[in-house]
């Protein structure tokens, strides 16, 4: 019973993790179209944040929930104004130019940081199930991405943004005939899934050995999850996030956590080629 | 003129979309050299039709035929093998290239490299475009365009030409110059042609079909359809007793 | 529309640098400055290989990496294990190429294209880059040869004279053999493209569908046209493992296909000189920039690919090219005006 338990938590808090990393690529890519291959580095700048903020003194919770994604919304803004902008409908060379990005704020990093490896420690600790000890940060991460789930759903069905967000998506000539701008709109959208990810960079960064480069695991894991999900933002990324994150998490039960890595990377390999408008593309269509 | 074999047939053809049956119980045929023009109103179902002869569709129920060959299970480019020219609704043309190099790419995936110089060179002069032979397609007028792709669809040698809205966004002067074009190619090849345009319609013309509703309204010729009270009445919308468009 | 000169003239002017560059520069230069000219050389091979396959074939990889990784591993594995180099050269083509034929067809017979595609290239590189990082340990071999997990393989053995295998090549020996492959694959795929199937394959690139209209099988041009340009990244793979004697998992690492693909993008899609220079000009901008260790390279490179996409969308050739071309019409203009 209790190795279900553990094992469960596992699952769940991996299942959390990726959903955490991809949300605010999901909403820019299927919002926007646009593949923001800073997003990684956007990730690492929420962490270095919520760091930054933990050693000055503010308090640990704060400092990843409000923080991190506040600063990190704000420079996703500043992107998205200077360079994104320019790039709507040429998806290739927004890639090019995001990743021209991340490059840059992995080379700023690092001068401002330097290369060592950093981190935060959770104030949360071990937890007792039945007879094993868990880490209770599985729990909160849990807690974070469900929360975030949440509020991410209500934004987009039943605010004012949301559905101006929505109609933008799917006909941006007409919600400007209706009186919408959709450069406010884009940019808003954009900032929102800077700041997610600024967000579950702060969730990370007790857990993970922080660096400069960290990015680059980040956002080959969020751009798989984003393509096989397909272009339903919450449905996909939370049903590719479930098949990959099992699969993942079994794997590495069973194996060793690198081959949980390939499993899941093959998975998504054979998701896209099964499937390649997406888990979405084929399955509830039309879902938020 | 007449063969025994039929050059296109479909049998019971159909589709849905969900709800919506957009093309029904259509039996359909075409003898070989034969040109026939689709006619109806908007909605009708004669681009559906024309998806589900160049395979972009899949018929729900029902078969096409083309040549012999039922083209069930066939890929795009194995259809176009099977001798069909396709030319789509919106030109589709190679824009950054040359005109001669639109017609030669066409030309060479049935013949060798010199037999496609010859067959690209007899194109340029049937569409009449031979100054504008080193012009890139995205640079030319938009009539010019549509003759550049009948150009590229008569260089592949066909047994059967598809054409959808060839006359579209053309002038007076730009119509009569495809009316001739079309007459012209089909002295050697037998040709569907979807249009909405009556004026060049009446220019081309033998035998008409109309689609109305997802069905075969009537089948005759031209000057027949085109007096046919029920023809009249289905374009103004009364026939069908449903909502109009 | 453009200043080009003809295929047998950019043959003889290939050949021409080449004899140049074999003689002149390891005669002005040291060992150490050749060995350094000696990997740009190299990484314009690979540069070229995405050139084809992306500005030409129009397919966006962004797992170039594998492909010569591939070349660099099996180079390795082969010649520790055969004892003969020659036949390890052969597999250093041959084993980027079958894969390339595998995850090709997967991909284009599965009518997967643009973000997909990249989507699987790049999660497919990572595959190897976790694999190869994790064969640490005396048990992980491949035959004679260890893969060393992310210290890589050493000691991988020099490629010798074909027929003498006692006569390895030196570093100047090496330079050439390089120089001369980057001027073949450069002359090779002026041929090519301009050759029947590669006009098929520009128009693929064109107009998919219209090609398909005219009976083309698209997935058929872009499963080989994947296939070649494997086969030029296995040789610049090879030719890397003999550069260093050894390689490790970096082969395969994202930032390997991202810095091609950089060079593709700033030199211009769509020609072949262009990521030469594109290549040439940035790793020359990187090794200076680590020497004058003041600004961070990373900052650099990011800017200046974010820069250039920007502002110059067709790369730095395609710009230039067309600058000289303006103000060559406006020359002749003013001659024909004066006369």
């Amino acid at each position: 019973m209790t190795f279900v338990l553990t094992a469960g938590l596992e699952v769940l808090a991996g299942i959390s993790s990726l959903v955490l990393i991809a949300l605010g690529l999901a909403i820019v890519f299927g919002m926007m179209r646009v593949i923001n291959l800073a997003h990684g580095e956007f990730l690492m700048l929420g962490a270095y944040t919520a760091i930054t903020a933990v050693n000055s003194g503010v308090n640990f919770y704060i400092a990843i929930l409000f923080i991190a994604p506040l600063t990190v919304g704000l420079i996703g803004l500043i992107v998205e104004r200077l360079v994104i902008r320019h790039l709507y409908g040429r998806i290739v060379d927004t890639m090019l130019a995001t990743w021209g990005l991340s490059l840059l704020f992995v080379g700023l990093t690092t001068t401002v940081f330097g290369n060592t490896t950093t981190g935060i420690s959770s104030p949360i600790g071990a937890v007792t199930i039945g007879n094993a000890n868990v880490s209770g940060y599985k729990f909160f991460i849990i807690g974070v991405a469900v929360v975030t789930i949440v509020l991410v759903i209500l934004l987009l069905r039943k605010t004012e943004f949301g559905l101006i967000a929505r109609a933008t998506m799917q006909n941006p000539t007409m919600a400007a005939a209706v009186g919408v701008d959709p450069k406010r709109t884009y940019a808003v959208t954009f900032a929102l899934g800077a700041a997610l990810a600024g967000l579950a960079g702060g969730v990370m960064a007790p857990i993970t050995g922080i660096v400069p480069g960290i990015g680059t695991t980040f956002v080959a894991k969020a751009f798989i999850t984003v393509i096989g999900g397909g272009a339903s933002v919450m449905v996909g990324t939370l049903t590719a996030s479930t098949i990959f994150g099992t699969v993942n998490q079994v794997a590495s039960f069973l194996t060793t956590p690198v081959l949980g890595e390939v499993a899941m990377l093959l998975t998504a390999v054979l998701l896209v080629r099964l499937m390649p408008q997406g888990i979405t593309g084929r399955f509830f269509r039309g879902s938020i | 003129m007449m063969s025994a074999a039929k050059l296109v047939e479909t049998k019971d053809l159909g589709i849905h979309f969900g709800g919506l049956q957009a093309v029904q119980g259509v039996n359909f045929s075409l003898n070989q050299g034969e040109l026939r023009c689709l006619i109806g109103p908007n909605g009708a179902g004669k681009t559906t039709f024309f998806r589900l002869l160049t395979g972009v569709h899949k018929p729900s129920v029902g078969s096409v035929t083309i040549n012999g060959t039922p083209i069930k299970g066939l890929q795009t480019h194995q259809i176009a093998n099977l001798g069909v020219g396709i030319k789509t609704q919106i030109p589709s043309l190679f824009d950054n290239l040359t005109v001669r190099e639109n017609l030669w790419l066409s030309a060479r995936k049935r013949n060798a490299h010199a037999e496609a110089d010859r067959i690209a060179d007899e194109a340029l002069e049937t569409i009449k475009l031979a100054h504008a032979a080193k012009t890139e397609v995205a640079k030319l007028a938009h009539g010019q365009r549509q003759w550049v792709e009948l150009g590229v669809v008569i260089a592949g040698h066909p047994k059967l030409i598809l054409l959808d809205e060839p006359a579209a966004g053309m002038t007076g002067h730009e119509r009569e110059r495809t009316a001739e074009l079309i007459r012209d190619i089909n002295r050697t090849c037998a040709m569907i042609v979807v249009e909405h345009d009556m004026e060049f319609i009446k220019m081309i013309a033998k035998t008409v079909t109309v689609f109305n509703r997802g069905e075969v309204l009537m089948e005759d010729a031209v000057d027949k359809v085109l007096s046919d009270q029920r023809v009249k009445d289905v374009y103004l919308g009364k026939q069908t007793g449903g909502v109009t468009l | 529309m453009t200043l080009e000169l003809n295929n047998w003239a950019a043959a003889l002017v290939a050949g021409a640098g080449a004899l140049l560059a074999i003689f002149l520069i390891p005669a002005i230069f040291n060992e150490y400055e050749v060995l350094q000219m000696m990997i740009y050389v190299i990484l314009a091979i690979l540069a070229l290989s995405l050139a084809f396959i992306w500005g030409i074939g129009g397919i966006l990889s962004f797992g170039h990496a594998v492909f010569f990784g591939l070349g660099a591993y099996s180079y390795a594995i082969a010649a520790i294990n055969f004892g003969e180099t020659t036949s390890a050269f052969l597999v250093a083509i041959i084993v980027p190429s079958l894969f390339a034929a595998v995850l090709g067809y997967f991909m284009f017979y599965g009518r997967i294209s643009d973000v997909y595609l990249g989507a699987i290239t790049l999660t497919v590189s990572l595959v190897f880059f976790k694999v190869a990082n994790s064969t640490s340990g005396p048990s992980y071999r491949i035959g004679k040869a260890p893969l060393g997990g992310f210290n890589g393989i050493p000691s991988v053995p020099r490629l010798t004279v074909p027929g003498f295998p006692e006569w390895e090549l030196g570093t100047i020996e090496l330079f050439s053999l390089s120089v001369v492959l980057l001027a073949l694959t450069y002359v090779g795929l002026r041929f090519l493209i301009s050759s029947d199937f590669g006009r098929i394959v520009l128009s693929v690139k064109e107009n998919e569908r219209r090609s398909e209209l005219l009976g083309y099988d698209v997935r058929r041009y872009k499963l080989l046209t994947f296939i070649i340009g494997a086969a030029i990244a296995g040789i610049a793979g090879c030719l890397y493992a003999n550069w260093g004697n050894y390689t490790d998992p970096s082969v395969f690492a994202l930032s390997q296909s991202v810095q091609v693909i950089i060079w593709v993008v700033v030199g211009g899609v769509g020609t072949l000189i262009g990521p030469i220079v594109g290549c040439f000009l940035l790793q020359w901008l990187t090794t200076w920039l680590t020497t004058i260790d003041t600004i961070n390279k990373d900052v650099i490179l990011g800017g200046i690919l974010t820069i250039v996409v920007l502002l110059l969308p067709q790369g730095l050739v395609p710009t230039i090219r067309n600058l000289a071309w303006t103000v060559a019409a406006r020359a002749t203009r003013h001659e024909e005006k004066a006369v």
